[in-house]
This record gives structure tokens, C-alpha cells and sequence, in this order.
């Protein structure tokens, strides 16, 4: 799957490896009336960059990683909405502790466990979250959203402004500080254990890795980015709703990783820009042929696509490179 | 002291009726899983597709009750059969994920055409008069459709279990249940079997799609609504195992009702809970042969 990136590889950072940063900085400047769309799009790269690190690279299927994302937007949310706690750092970490805490409790749990069982533990615990933001409705607003939230400058000094200038830069900023968090890890030979947990498992455990551990702390660090993710959304949209929660939440993030390519670091990249861009321009026209074409597009990429764009993209390029 | 025990009775009675739905729909899938290893989450789409089959055989050509039924058995098998030889059987031998993805893509496609050709609101069902009204029963009245319900499922799983446990074709399904690579070496093909079991998995939750069409609502939603319900009776069940669905089906039915009538305001709090303890003290399921 992955050859290219990985413990092992060059871990300078390569020159077309500041590409993403270069485009998202000209976008801001190019594209001020896109900003919104920008920043959402920033929001989900941070979500699937923290989804292909387990199931990309340490290669744990989960259907509930919604639970994070949403429990990381609650927590920002009600905090602000309800506690008039503003300030956005603080309300970051604390999204990124609460996260990390469930992942860590979930995940002692459902990594003792694989298969089918795994698969229904992941969905249950996001589909128990959805449950209790849904009934309690005097913190969470129940099915109405929470509305409310007021978040204040970022360090006292740049404020949130109307043409989300401010929240794009803030979304920019921490993307970039969850890709380098997520580079390290995958570069480090941690990242390489992963790797060989998900490659063959029991030759791992035969050369002394202490693979549920790994596991475990693999999964709490993708909670936190993920929790990170779900308070970004709440402090840029300053509402959040239930469908945060939901397993659709889960399954579009799936798509559209699988979309940009799994295992491969910038699949999370490629992936949510070009699904939420399509999904602006076409969605809101045919919804439900939308939907179809969601279906469809990773019918076909499971049957003859499986690297996704990137790997793709990859295939092409070293079919012209043998043919020069 | 009389009306709670007439709740109890009541609450038991619509339990098993909408345990034994969930366990027609879900046991294609407890077959499927074990015997291919293939995770079909898409399963649910089947059901969705019986149950528009049954409301629109009824609704626009007018067709008997009973002769709708078994038409949504029918063509969901077939059109299930086609989906075996040309999509699915290109990725028994791929990974989880793989499988995952394919059949989330299938779902958005469920949910998309049934959208596209029903629309988004809920179909009803047209009962002919005779499953109308009450059936007097042990000195109680009961919903004649529930009691029809049961008794056809009823039949349904006795004739299923008899041809599992008593045919030679149950017999080769359980020998590639337990080792699938020996059954292929004794001359068993088990290429023909894998179509002919997924079609009768999947006729079968068409058929319980449309029995229960009024108790789950047919809406384009449907399989990813209710895939956790479905897939909690085959990992609390078990596997490949015909019994634990069965058991699970029924727990699941009578305490979802349980709970929606003495607690709505939990919802599907407990379900989930229960799921989640019953999963940690049996990774396997009830009655799994592995997990």
C-alpha cells in the first residue's frame, strides 16, 4: 500500500509536501468569497488526517469515529454556550482532553476485540453518543442543535469576523499543527509498528511489540486530533448540531479518505477537498443523485481503484516514467 | 396490579412480534457472515427493497396480501443472486475494509434510488380487511396483523432451521460454515452454495422487510437507520449460528419495546448499553463460534 512515505523514507519534509499550504495560502488570498467553504474544508483535512492514522496506517476499521468528532464539538459548544467559557485555545483543549479520554476508555475496549465484533462495538459507542446528546436535551439542545456558542478573539487579539478571514487562518494554523503532529508520528518508529501491526499482527507480537498498547495510544492520539476537528467546526460555525454524531458523519469521512487515498497522508488532503467541493457545486442541485454518485464512486474505487486519487495519480505516474 | 400485567402482556407480545421480524431480516445476514466472511452492511437494503415491493405491488397493481409477500421474497432473491455473481463474489477474498466500503457505497445507492423512485416519505401499507382489527386470544384481544406476523415467521424459521439442520444441502452449508476449505476438497462446491445461501439470505430479508412493513416503517433511510439494530442481533447472536440470532432477535425486540414504553426517554440508551456489555463479556456473541 504504502511504500513511499513511512519510517524508513527521508523524513525532511520535501518540497512538494509544502504544495497544500502554498494552495490553502493563494486560496486565501484568490478566493475571498469562498472562505467559509475553505474553512470547512480545513476543518474535515484535520478529521480525516486523524482517521488515516488508525485506519490507514495502524489499520483499525471503525464505523464510529463521529464519536470523537462530535463529542470534541459538544464539549467546545456547551462550554461556550453554557459555562460562557470564550476563549478558543482553552476550549480546544479541552475538546482535545474530553476526546482523548473517551478514546482511551473506548478504545481499552474495543481493541481487545476484532472483526465484526470491533466493527459493532465502534458503531454502538458512537450510535450511545448520538442517544445521549439526543435525550439530554437542557445541555445539548437535543435534535433543535446548540445554538448560542460565542467564541472570543483568538488570544485576545484577532477576532472572528463575518467573512470568516479569521476562522480560515485559525483552521489553516491548526491543520498545520495536526499534520506535523501526524508526520511525526507516522515517520517515528512508532509510526513503523503501526504499520506492522496492520501488515501482520502476529509476526509484531513475536518480535516483542507490545501491540495493544500500541493500539491504544495510537487510537487516543487520532481521538484527540479528531476531538480537535469537532471543536474547530463548533467555534467557526458557532452552532452545533446532532448530525455531528451521526454514523452518516462517519461514513462521509470514510468516503472521502478513501476518495483521496488511504495510508497515504495527503489521501486525507485530496480527499475532503475534492468531495466537498463537488459536494457545494452538485449536491445542494440533485441531492439525491448526489447520494447515487457518492455510492457509485466508491463501488468503483473499491473494485478498481483501490489507492484512491493519489494512488491513482501514483499508477500514472509510473506508467510515463517506464514508458521514457 | 391488572393493568400492569396487561402492559406486560402487551409489551411481551409486540416484543416478539418485532423480535421475530428483525430476526427474518437478520439471519441472512448471520449466514452470510459466517459461511462467506463477507461484512454486508447492506443487508438492510434488501429489507428496504422487499418492503417497496410489498407496498407498491398492492398500492398499483393491486395484487393479494400474501401474493405480495411472496413476490418480495422472490425478486429480492433473484436480483440478490445477480448482485452475488457480479459484485460481491469479486471481493470475498479482499480485506474488511474493502467489503465495508463496497457495501456503505451500495447503501447510498439503496437510499438515493429509493428516493429518486418513492420519494422521501414514509409508505403505508394497504392490509386487506382480515389482518384488520383484533384477535380474541386467551381472553385478551390482540392486533390480528402482530399474531399473523408471528405466525408466519414462526413457520418461516421452523422451515429454515428443518432445512439447515435436516437437508443435505443445510449439511454442506454447515460443513463450509466449520471449515470452509475441507468442504471444498470433499467435492462440495461451495461457489454454487455462496449464491444460492446469499440469495436465500437476502430473499429472506425482503420477505421480512415487507411482513414487517408496518412495524418498521419503509422510508429511504431505512438501511442505514436500522443497520445497528440488524447488526447487533448477528454479533450479540453469534456468527454463523442459526439459534443465537434467534435468541438475540428476541431480546432485542422485547426489551427495545421495554424500554420504549416504561422509558421512552432513554430511547435506545439501554440497547446500546446491553450491546456493549454483551459484546466485552462474549466477544463471540451468545452463541459464536468465533468472532
Amino acid at each position: 500500500m504504502i511504500r513511499s512515505i513511512g519510517y524508513g523514507a527521508d523524513p525532511r519534509v520535501r518540497i512538494i509536501e509544502w504544495l497544500p499550504w502554498v494552495a490553502a495560502i493563494a486560496a486565501f488570498f484568490l478566493l475571498p468569497e469562498y472562505l467559509s467553504l475553505g474553512a470547512r474544508i480545513l476543518t474535515y483535512v484535520l478529521f480525516a488526517l486523524s482517521l488515516d492514522l488508525i485506519l490507514g496506517y495502524a489499520g483499525i476499521i471503525t464505523l464510529g469515529h463521529s464519536a470523537f468528532f462530535g463529542i470534541g464539538a459538544y464539549v467546545a459548544g456547551i462550554l461556550s454556550a453554557k459555562l460562557g467559557v470564550t476563549e478558543p485555545l482553552l476550549l480546544l483543549f479541552a475538546a482535545a482532553c474530553a476526546a482523548g479520554t473517551l478514546g482511551m476508555a473506548t478504545g481499552a475496549v474495543i481493541l481487545r476485540t476484532h472483526g465484526l465484533t470491533q466493527l459493532m462495538l465502534t458503531l454502538a459507542i458512537a450510535a450511545l453518543c448520538l442517544e445521549i446528546a439526543h435525550k439530554a436535551t437542557p445541555i445539548t439542545g437535543g435534535a433543535d442543535g446548540l445554538s448560542g456558542v460565542t467564541i472570543a478573539p483568538i488570544l485576545g487579539a484577532f477576532k472572528f469576523d463575518m467573512f470568516g478571514k479569521t476562522a480560515y487562518l485559525w483552521c489553516l494554523t491548526l491543520l498545520f499543527a495536526g499534520w506535523w503532529l501526524t508526520r511525526k508520528i507516522i515517520y517515528s518508529p512508532f509510526g513503523a509498528t503501526l504499520a506492522g501491526i496492520r501488515e501482520n499482527r502476529v509476526r509484531m507480537h513475536a518480535i516483542g511489540v507490545p501491540v495493544y498498547r500500541r493500539l491504544l495510544t495510537v487510537y487516543a492520539i487520532s481521538a484527540m486530533i479528531a476531538g480537535v476537528a469537532g471543536a474547530l467546526l463548533a467555534e467557526t460555525n458557532q452552532f452545533v448540531g446532532l448530525n455531528v454524531l451521526g454514523f452518516e458523519t462517519s461514513g462521509e469521512l470514510m468516503v472521502m479518505l478513501i476518495l483521496g487515498g488511504v495510508g497515504r497522508l495527503y489521501g486525507a488532503f485530496v480527499g475532503p477537498l475534492v468531495y466537498l467541493i463537488a459536494q457545494d457545486v452538485l449536491a445542494k442541485q440533485f441531492p439525491e443523485y448526489w447520494y447515487f454518485g457518492i455510492g457509485l464512486m466508491l463501488v468503483l474505487v473499491v473494485l478498481f481503484a483501490r489507492g484512491g486519487i493519489l494512488g491513482m495519480a501514483d499508477a500514472l505516474a509510473a506508467r510515463l516514467r517506464n514508458h521514457t | 396490579m391488572e393493568a400492569f400485567l396487561s402492559s406486560l402482556v402487551s409489551v411481551a407480545f409486540h416484543g416478539i412480534a418485532y423480535g421475530m421480524i428483525l430476526y427474518v431480516i437478520s439471519v441472512g445476514l448471520s449466514v452470510t457472515m459466517g459461511l462467506m466472511g463477507f461484512v454486508n452492511l447492506a443487508h438492510g437494503a434488501f429489507a428496504m427493497a422487499g418492503g417497496y415491493i410489498l407496498t407498491s405491488a398492492i398500492s398499483r397493481f393491486g395484487l393479494p396480501f400474501p401474493l405480495a409477500l411472496a413476490l418480495a421474497f422472490i425478486a429480492v432473491a433473484a436480483a440478490s443472486m445477480l448482485l452475488e455473481r457480479w459484485l460481491y463474489s469479486r471481493l470475498y477474498d479482499a480485506g474488511e475494509l474493502e467489503q465495508v466500503l463496497f457495501t456503505i457505497g451500495l447503501i447510498f445507492m439503496a437510499v438515493a434510488a429509493a428516493q429518486v423512485i418513492f420519494g422521501m416519505l414514509q409508505r403505508p401499507v394497504l392490509l386487506p380487511d382480515y389482518l384488520k382489527g383484533q384477535v380474541p386470544l386467551f381472553g385478551r384481544d390482540f392486533p390480528a396483523y402482530r399474531v399473523f406476523l408471528i405466525c408466519v415467521s414462526s413457520a418461516m424459521i421452523a422451515a429454515l432451521w428443518f432445512g439447515v439442520e435436516r437437508t443435505l444441502w443445510g449439511a454442506m452449508v454447515r460443513a463450509a460454515v466449520d471449515n470452509r476449505a475441507m468442504a471444498q476438497s470433499i467435492g462440495i462446491n461451495t461457489r454454487r452454495l455462496f449464491t444460492l445461501t446469499f440469495a436465500l439470505g437476502s430473499g429472506l430479508a425482503g420477505l421480512g422487510g415487507a411482513l414487517g412493513a408496518e412495524i418498521i416503517a419503509i422510508e429511504p433511510s431505512y438501511p442505514f437507520a436500522h443497520l445497528p439494530y440488524f447488526l447487533i442481533v448477528v454479533s450479540v447472536g453469534g456468527l454463523g449460528s442459526l439459534r443465537g440470532p434467534f435468541a438475540a432477535a428476541l431480546l432485542i425486540g422485547v426489551s427495545d419495546t421495554a424500554c420504549k414504553y416504561w422509558l421512552p426517554q432513554f430511547g435506545a440508551f439501554f440497547i446500546y448499553v446491553a450491546t456493549i456489555v454483551l459484546l466485552l463479556w462474549r466477544p463471540a456473541g451468545l452463541f459464536g463460534k468465533r468472532s
